[in-house]
């Protein structure tokens, strides 16, 4: 680690602050992700990980090389914007996927597809065609 | 100085994210559904990401950055071609 010598120490500080905080909390997500119960629990956890966990490695990663290069490095944030994307699109599909897979098993632990009785009431409800043609 | 304070950083970092890959890959081998060991390979992916940032900081190079992101990227188009194959049991229809 020759280059690190070259940082001032208020920069080596910061990316040091960061990189902790970066790991810390990914290292907290995951280890979420292995002890929470359920599957609807355990999708909530690694996301301590694609937020700020990757967000705090990426402003450590740009902060250590803008200031050894002494111009400005920002392909990093590339990444950032890429995973803070990207993940709720995939989570949304693997939950969606797993809600299917529990219903057509007919698990007790997820809501049905069709609401409780008694919640719509449907003698109230206005039939389309009457509504729009009014009997004379 | 700053050496001493970003080598130690870079190597708590380093070892915080190892041991977080490794919960995520016993919970993709122990997962109880399919669904938990996609999310396991998701995890892993990123922290394998993260990790390879850490390790791009420590060698002051800028070549694991392009590796990064390339795995970023697999890792999105894995998981959501894995979660399509859950739902439907094909990819592409």
């Amino acid at each position: 680690m020759n280059h690190a010598s070259d940082l001032p120490l208020w920069a080596a500080l910061l990316v040091a602050v960061f990189l902790l905080i970066g790991a810390g909390l990914t290292l907290i997500g995951s280890f979420g992700f292995y002890r929470l119960r359920s599957f609807y629990d355990r999708i909530h956890a690694p996301t301590l990980g694609t937020s700020w966990g990757t967000a705090a490695i990426v402003m450590a990663s740009m902060i250590c090389f803008s200031v050894l290069q002494s111009r400005l490095v920002l392909h990093e944030f590339l990444i950032g914007i890429f995973v803070t994307v990207t993940t709720p699109v995939t989570l949304m599909l693997l939950g969606r996927a797993a809600l299917y897979r529990d219903r057509s098993e007919g698990s007790s632990e997820v809501p049905a597809i069709d609401p409780p009785k008694g919640v719509l009431d449907e003698t109230k409800m206005v039939d389309e065609e009457s509504a729009y043609y009014p009997p004379e | 100085m700053s050496a001493i304070i970003l080598f130690w950083a870079v190597t708590i970092a380093q070892v915080a994210l190892a041991i977080a890959m490794a919960l995520a890959l016993v919970r993709m081998i122990k997962g109880p559904r399919a669904q938990d060991r996609v999310l396991g390979l998701d995890t892993l992916y990123v922290n394998s990401m993260l990790q390879l940032l850490v390790f791009g900081i420590r060698t002051g190079s800028t070549l694991y950055f392009e590796v990064a992101l390339i795995i970023g990227i697999l890792g999105f188009v894995a998981t959501v071609a894995l979660a399509k194959f859950l739902m439907r049991g094909e990819v592409i229809e």
